[in-house]
């Protein structure tokens, strides 16, 4: 019996893994790093988990609680309010729709398509706030940060893969 | 389990459940669009919901930007001692210059007080001081803030301005009970009337997200010299006159910048400075959507 529970209570920590990774991504993100310009262009660290865990394992990472964590993001960062929320299930949905494509394919097509993702992140971020300041602004920032993105996404994917197949298989 | 699917309100519910499923996408979007809607009229709400997650979350982020910061000063210790020698042969230097100055001061010093005891001028409040650190700047691409450790429970106020050792930093925009956040002056809604110091020309610093804010409202056929130190003007009493700001420079593409005299990029702790004036009426009026 106590057993029992207990190996519920540890499979539950276990599927919490992706959620807790995700929310860790997005406080290390807003860590304050005293590198100059690194403010400007924070690296998207919560996209990348949240690419990597819709693909492996989309049912310990529901579109509801993704909703939750762009919330918590933007209440914290200072960005309008559901944009962050936009942004990653608008992923989340490409993601899904695409998933049997992505994993059977090698790291260089998941490579491409976390690119492709980060781009169109990139995008929507820009658009919203040129929107709600009713100005062109310049897009550098945000495409930079998906560059820097799509530059670090091996490591970040390496981590995960490790942390996936520690934890979760 | 199996009298699941059974019952009237199942039957009517499995359908609408389907729905939800089905199209749980566009329903979650339009919740993130209707969202930004209700952030953009009804801005106090969510200030009120963005304190508390401040509040909240700024001891886990304390806690997390220590190593950050200790590896940092290990980084800064190790360039530092590259060029030690040199770094002292400047220092020896400088140091010969300032104390000229410091006798320069001193004789001014006794000299304004001389000449005010003579008009009878009544000097500004003294300020106080609180000093906190910076554990977050969460904004991303478009964003310029930081969070600091100190809030109201250190009498922090909304409006209050925000020094690091060499600048003005921003100004405070949301005050939680022992967390607040700055709005630096880079940021796109930061608007700081200042006061070029030798031409005496007002002109507004205005933000770009860019490194080195703007300078707007410039006369038409007004002089600025490159290098000329910036100040606060104090109008508006929103901050109190003479903060230095930054030095003049022309950007890229031809217009005058201000390159702030605090690094805003390696904030560590900054002085949330209470002048007495701040807050209250002016605060609020140059608060246009608050954070946005």
């Amino acid at each position: 019996m106590a057993g029992g529970m207990f190996h519920q209570l540890d499979q539950t920590a276990r599927n919490l893994l992706p959620f807790s990774v995700t929310i860790l991504a997005m406080l290390v993100g807003m860590v304050p790093l005293p590198l100059p310009g690194y403010a400007m262009v924070t690296v998207p660290l919560m996209l990348m988990c949240l690419f990597y865990w819709v693909i492996h394992r989309p049912d310990l990472l529901r579109p509801l609680v993704v909703f939750m964590i762009g919330l918590l993001q933007d209440l914290i960062g200072g960005t309008p309010i559901g944009m962050t929320s936009m942004v990653l299930i608008t992923a989340y949905w490409l993601l899904i729709t695409q998933r049997r494509f992505f994993l059977g394919r090698s790291f260089v097509m998941l490579w491409i398509g976390f690119a492709l993702v980060a781009t169109g992140a990139a995008v929507v971020q820009w658009a919203v706030f040129a929107l709600m300041t009713a100005k062109i602004l310049d897009a550098g920032p945000v495409l930079v940060q998906a560059v820097l993105g799509v530059a670090l996404f091996p490591l970040m994917a390496w981590l995960l893969q490790r942390l996936h197949r520690a934890y979760l298989s | 389990m199996k009298t699941r699917n059974s019952g009237s309100v199942v039957r009517l519910a499995a359908p609408l459940w389907g729905m939800v499923q089905r199209f749980h996408f566009p329903l979650l979007i339009l919740a993130a669009i209707a969202l930004m809607m209700i952030g953009h009229v009804n801005g106090n709400a969510v200030d009120v919901a963005r304190t508390r997650v401040t509040d909240a979350v700024s001891p886990v982020l304390n806690v997390m930007s220590r190593p950050a910061a200790s590896v940092a000063d290990g980084l800064e210790y190790f360039r530092q001692l590259v060029d030690l020698h040199d770094e002292n042969a400047r220092l020896r230097e400088e140091n010969a210059r300032l104390r000229q100055w410091e006798q320069a001061a001193l004789r001014m010093d006794a000299e304004n007080r001389s000449l005010r005891s003579l008009l009878s001028f009544k000097p500004d409040p003294a300020a106080t001081v609180v000093t906190g650190r910076v554990v977050g700047d969460p904004g991303g691409a478009f964003v310029r803030t930081v969070v600091v450790t100190v809030g109201a429970r250190e009498g922090v106020e909304r409006g209050q301005a925000v020094m690091s050792g060499q600048g003005l930093v921003g100004r405070i925009v949301q005050v939680g009970e022992w967390s607040s956040r700055v709005l630096l002056i880079t940021d796109l809604n930061a608007r700081i009337p200042v006061v070029l110091e030798s031409s005496r020309q007002r002109a507004m610093l205005a933000g770009d997200n860019s490194d080195h804010p703007l300078l707007t409202y410039l006369p038409p056929n007004s002089e600025v010299t490159r290098g000329e130190r910036v100040f606060t003007s104090g109008h508006g009493g929103l901050f109190p006159p003479g903060l230095p700001v930054g030095i003049v420079e022309k950007g890229a593409d031809g217009k005058p910048r201000v390159v702030p005299m605090a690094d805003l990029s390696r904030l560590e702790h900054v002085q949330v400075i209470d002048f007495g004036t701040t807050g209250g009426v002016a605060a609020e009026a140059t608060q246009p959507g608050a954070m946005k």
